[in-house]
């Protein structure tokens, strides 16, 4: 499975670094590829946080000039609006029960699937990665109709339910080596000690695999969060949008005041990014080491 | 005293101790709850949500859709109307979706010939002691995490015409270049692409890096004390240990190029005239546009289909040998 090698990644850091051979012009070639894909990425941003700040009047007559003057209309109005808290709530009830729900569920299946032996454990293990070979985006239609028979339709955990069922496959890869590399020998204290397996599980074995756990926690947040396809399927009430179909959906309602779709678009790019750059270890290592080869 | 007898004693000796150590285990068997109807209760406790949540929502809905695909059904009232594979037929003799297939493989196709070399090349490069390092590699990975109707929306604004990009490109003095970029049907498709490579190869550079990373330094310079050239040791040192995370990159983003479908679907709507219709939109616009679920629960078994094969063949040919271990398993 491509992402099962994946697993021990987060935890072993790097042991020796190769540099690429360090003469001059390849120096001054790397610093010059580097600004310009800063410059690259961070343009955009920059674009639509300053376009905010502009009316649709000066955007339209000079598409890329700065603001002048700064106007700060755009994101008041955005900001004492209540679709963007609402929206903003939505994104966090879903992501928060979606991650609760795949941290919870995953670190329980993949204990019994490495510390209990028992008939049908590989096949077991091997029917969860399944969920690997294909994103939610291929079922997202047959999950509308299953959603909809089950009457989830128009309701947060409509959404998070099955994004935090499509999560367990990579939680399941990412904690089985990790618990299983943790020494028997704990084990065997602890049950001597007069722990139930259940209360190693509790006491021990979770508290020791609080990494990979926080880099499950953070791929199934990062991926609830901004998540578009099933949100777009199963809410038809604005009231239940999250911030991506939120977004989309402003661009189109305001059209023509560009303007308040930049600052409404910067505002709600605005949580991410700070909670990236927070967090932004563990939110590279997370994403990356959860597939690295 | 002959080696026989000198093990038949030891093992004479080890008897009991196996004994005991085989009454130990029992006794921490049973410690443990090992006994089979505990055991059997805990593993029910433990698996049986986390099944239940994955049976219920990832396996039956695509079962449920291979039935219902082989109905004609608007999705309300009941399914009477068997119509067997005629959806299936349907859908390949639909122009509309051979070009969605298309435009998927093209999307692909890109990726591994303009992405990955280019990712490759980059990693490469700033894979040295610069100043700035860690700002670089915090830049490049923040479109990824930010979501894909985020970034549809922004590059929507300054693509617009007479916007941001064209002025660009008019105040580089290069105004003959200005195209209507996503009302072109020759051209939205490359767009979309183009903006793609904006929001994931950042990732893909981040990931190739820390492959990077997990080469031992003293691999290059053993190459070099060997008389290797830079460019000798990167192509017949580096590159092949780097396989595993590049064969990791080619299978995420085949499987992303199928799946594409925020993108096109927020800048394009599929359009104009289907120029950037991938399966993904193609399908959902059947499902919840024109009602027709049957129909839209066949493609989407096409496209399971479609994505199951290519995961299985990739994973039998190009990752199995990456699971017999390898250098860059430990990549930090």
């Amino acid at each position: 499975m491509a992402v099962i090698q994946a697993t021990q990644a987060p935890l072993q850091r790097r042991h020796s670094k190769v540099s690429g051979p360090q003469s001059a012009w390849g120096t001054a070639a790397a610093y010059a590829v580097g600004v310009v894909i800063v410059v690259i990425t961070i343009v955009p941003l920059l674009y639509v946080i300053l376009g905010g700040f502009r009316t649709t009047a000066q955007i339209n007559e000079h598409p890329a000039g700065m603001p002048s003057p700064w106007v700060w209309t755009n994101y008041k109005t955005v900001i004492t609006s209540s679709s963007f808290w609402h929206f903003l709530l939505n994104s966090t009830v879903v992501a928060v029960i979606a991650t609760g729900l795949t941290v919870v569920l995953g670190a329980m299946a993949a204990f019994a699937l490495s510390r209990y032996v028992f008939k049908g454990r590989d096949g077991l293990y091997a029917f969860f990665t399944i969920g690997l070979m294909f994103p939610l985006t291929v079922a997202a239609l047959p999950l509308y109709l299953q959603l909809r028979r089950l009457g989830l339709l128009e309701n947060l955990w409509g959404v998070a339910i099955p994004e935090a069922a499509f999560s367990l496959s990579i939680t399941i890869v990412i904690l089985r080596p990790f618990m299983r590399a943790i020494p028997a020998e704990l084990e065997d204290a602890a049950v001597v000690n007069g722990t139930s397996r259940l209360g190693f599980f509790w006491r021990v074995l979770l508290p020791l695999s609080a990494p990979a756990l926080t880099t499950v926690g953070v791929l199934a947040f990062v991926t609830s969060w901004n998540f578009y396809i099933l949100p777009l399927l199963v809410f038809n009430n604005q009231i239940h949008f999250t911030l991506p179909l939120g977004v989309a959906t402003f661009q189109s309602q305001y059209s023509v005041d560009t303007a308040r779709v930049f600052a409404f678009t910067s505002l709600s790019m605005l949580p991410t990014l700070i909670f990236f750059v927070i967090a932004q270890r563990r939110i590279v290592g997370g994403l990356t080491g959860a597939v690295k080869g | 005293m002959s080696t026989q007898s000198r093990a038949t004693a030891r093992s004479g000796e080890t008897l009991p101790d196996v004994a005991d150590s085989a009454r130990a285990a029992r006794q921490l068997d049973r410690l443990k709850g090992r006994s089979s109807w505990r055991q059997r209760l805990e593993l029910s406790f433990l698996l049986g949500p986390a099944l239940i949540l994955f049976v219920g929502f990832v396996i039956l809905p695509i079962a449920v859709a291979v039935y219902y695909s082989i109905y004609k059904w608007n999705g309300f009232g009941p399914l009477k109307d068997v119509i067997g594979f005629a959806n299936y037929k349907r859908a390949f003799s639909d122009s509309l979706f051979i070009r969605a297939i298309e435009h998927n493989v093209i999307i692909a196709v890109l990726s591994l010939v303009i992405q990955l070399p280019l990712s490759i090349a980059i990693a490469l490069l700033i894979n040295r002691k610069m100043r700035g390092r860690g700002f670089l590699r915090l830049v490049v990975f923040a479109p990824y995490v930010l979501s894909a109707a985020v970034t549809a929306v922004t590059w929507s604004l300054m693509l617009q015409p007479g916007g941001f990009v064209d002025q660009l490109f008019k105040n580089a003095g290069a105004g003959s270049w200005v195209h209507a970029w996503l009302g072109d049907t020759h051209i939205v498709l490359y767009t979309i692409f183009v903006v793609a490579s904006w929001q994931y190869m950042g990732f893909g550079i981040v990931l190739l890096l820390a492959g990077l990373q997990g080469i031992p330094g003293e691999l290059r310079e053993a190459a070099a004390l060997d008389g290797a050239t830079p460019w000798q040791t990167t192509r017949m040192v580096i590159l092949p240990l780097l396989g595993p995370t590049i064969r990791i990159w080619i299978f995420l983003s085949m499987i992303g190029s199928l799946q594409l479908f925020d993108l096109p679907w927020i800048m394009t709507n599929g359009g104009p005239a289907g120029a950037s219709t991938t399966m993904a939109t193609y399908l959902i616009d059947k499902g919840i546009h024109s009602y027709e679920y049957g129909y839209a629960s066949a493609v989407s078994v096409i496209l399971f289909v479609f994505c199951f094969i290519f995961a299985l063949v990739y994973q039998r040919f190009a990752l199995r040998r990456d699971t017999q271990g390898s250098l860059t398993r430990m990549a930090g």
